[in-house]
């Protein structure tokens, strides 16, 4: 629904209700604090910043540009080969034994997640933290108006 | 789940939902009634003793007017707007703690919907949904002015959606825990959150006037600059449900600030009441009562806050928007990093530090 929409803002908002079964899916793996995070972050933020843009440029719903042949048939092409490759890797892939003994219940909930994040792999969050703040720095570095340039 | 667990589950989820609508409701009449006696007049008093089926006499009201949708609005959307608003609305409040438990034969129920590990996150997460409402309706309207409020919203709850996730992590930092109902047991005994958090409190309660879309933040629907904002093509019950879902935003906002920071259904003495009552009614009878005073204290409070809403809209003028942006990403944000850091550091040295020195 989200690729056949023709309407943008309809696709956003099946791309909402995307990640909303994401987030019930993680719920029914005892992953609490990833089910709501998802949430906040994915369909309360980024696809409301989607939605906006959308409907700043879709105002006039002009009609949509004509795709030719050529377009359509790499589209195709990659999209067939994206299929291929992932029918492959599942197959490819051992599925590991589950052992009800040895699963611990409460793996996803947020006292694990935080010890695991924390402890284990304090190092890959840190790196993770200071690429996010050089991307934000980034980011304000080009939303800056330029000295002398007004807008309003 | 047995059948008596799953009925006691269903019964309070109900009686929450009542019970939200039920304030809701007559938040609209007390908004009027607040507003005639700050300005000086009289405020509804025609409909009932005090005016107090006007709410009703509304309902009826919108219910029969003309339900209109625009030639060119884009039909589906333009009816699921104000079905998200009052969705998100509703949803929020279902993992707020009222009071401790009830028993009965043996059953402890516990007067929250859900008890819920992620609870806050949950409330925040519903929260972050609630523009979809707005934007969608908005955009669903077709019509310039509708988009532009519906933007201004949209941009306003996520700048100062930031700003009270800051202002919630030092809670939680405190609390160590997400779970409403933990956080609200810890502050048992007068031992509240606003007397640590006082910063983290001023931030959030602006946040949350923000997030409401409550003067003086509810530039979406400012009529001098944009005719009526993200709802002006609604009519009859769809505009109903808008304004209704700021009530109940109103609601669920007030009472989660009561149960963050104000301690929810404890009060001060409360132990003294919880064994007189059991001396003098027995264990059963008397710890009912106990949880009933408790959650009177509780609506109190968040009635309180409510009121305090209505105060601040009769009191303050609307910012402009630049205003706006500016005290949220240049003020609020910095100073709630900040509050973050002072938690941690008094969590890490001066906790210790005055625990040692008490001992």
């Amino acid at each position: 629904m989200v690729v056949i929409s023709r309407n943008p803002i309809h696709s956003v908002l099946y791309l909402i209700l995307t990640f909303f079964s994401l987030s019930g899916h993680y719920i029914l793996l005892n992953a609490q604090f990833l089910a709501a995070v998802n949430i906040i972050v994915y369909a309360g933020a980024i696809m409301v910043l989607f939605l906006f843009v959308i409907m700043f440029l879709n105002i006039k719903q002009d009609q949509e540009e004509t795709k030719n042949n050529l377009t359509k048939i790499a589209a195709a092409v990659v999209g067939g080969t994206v299929f291929v490759i992932l029918f492959g890797a599942y197959r490819k892939t051992a599925i590991p034994a589950f052992n009800p003994d040895q699963f611990d219940s409460q793996i996803g909930m947020i006292e694990s997640l935080g010890n695991l994040l924390f402890r284990d792999y304090l190092l890959p969050f840190e790196l993770a933290s200071i690429l996010l703040l050089v991307a934000m720095v980034g980011a304000v570095m080009l939303g800056k108006r330029e000295i002398g340039e007004r807008h309003f | 789940m047995d059948l008596i667990e799953f009925s006691i589950k269903t019964a309070t989820i109900f009686v929450v939902f009542v019970l939200t609508l039920l304030i809701a409701m007559y938040s609209t009449w007390a908004e009027r009634k607040v507003a005639g006696f700050i300005q000086d007049r009289m405020g509804p008093n025609r409909a009932g003793p005090g005016g107090l089926l006007q709410p009703l006499a509304d309902a009826g009201k919108m219910f029969f007017k003309e339900d209109f949708i625009p030639a060119l609005a884009n039909k589906w959307l333009f009816i699921a707007g104000p079905c998200l608003a009052m969705l998100t609305a509703l949803l929020a409040s279902a993992v707020i703690p009222f009071g401790s438990t009830f028993r009965f034969n043996g059953h402890e129920v516990n007067l929250q919907g859900v008890e819920s590990n992620i609870g806050i996150l949950y409330v925040f997460g519903v929260v972050a949904l609630g523009v979809y409402g707005i934007m969608v309706g908005g955009w669903a309207s077709n019509n310039k002015f509708s988009l532009l409020g519906a933007i201004r919203a949209a941009s306003q709850n996520i700048s100062y959606e930031v700003a009270m996730g800051l202002s919630l992590i030092a809670i939680l930092m405190m609390s160590s825990s997400l779970s409403l109902g933990e956080i609200v047991s810890q502050q048992h005994g007068g031992n509240w959150n606003i007397f640590y958090q006082p910063l983290g409190f001023i931030i959030f309660i602006t946040c949350s006037f923000a997030e409401c879309n409550r003067v003086p933040f509810d530039l979406p629907e400012c009529e001098t600059e944009l005719v009526g904002g993200y709802h002006t093509e609604y009519g009859s019950m769809k505009l109903g449900f808008y304004l209704f879902a700021e009530y109940i935003n109103m609601f669920v906002s007030s009472a989660i600030i009561s149960v963050l920071y104000f301690g929810g259904y404890n009060y001060p003495g409360m132990d003294w009441v919880y064994t007189q009552l059991t001396d003098a009614f027995g264990t059963q009878t008397g710890h009912n009562i106990a949880t009933l005073i408790g959650t009177a204290v509780f609506f109190g409070k968040t009635l309180f806050f409510i009121f305090f809403y209505m105060w601040v809209r009769w009191t303050i003028p609307r910012f402009r928007y630049d205003q706006l942006m500016n005290l949220g990403w240049k003020k609020l944000i910095p100073l709630a990093i900040f509050n973050i850091i002072i938690t941690g550091a008094a969590v890490l040295f001066l906790k210790p530090a005055i625990t040692a020195w008490l001992n």
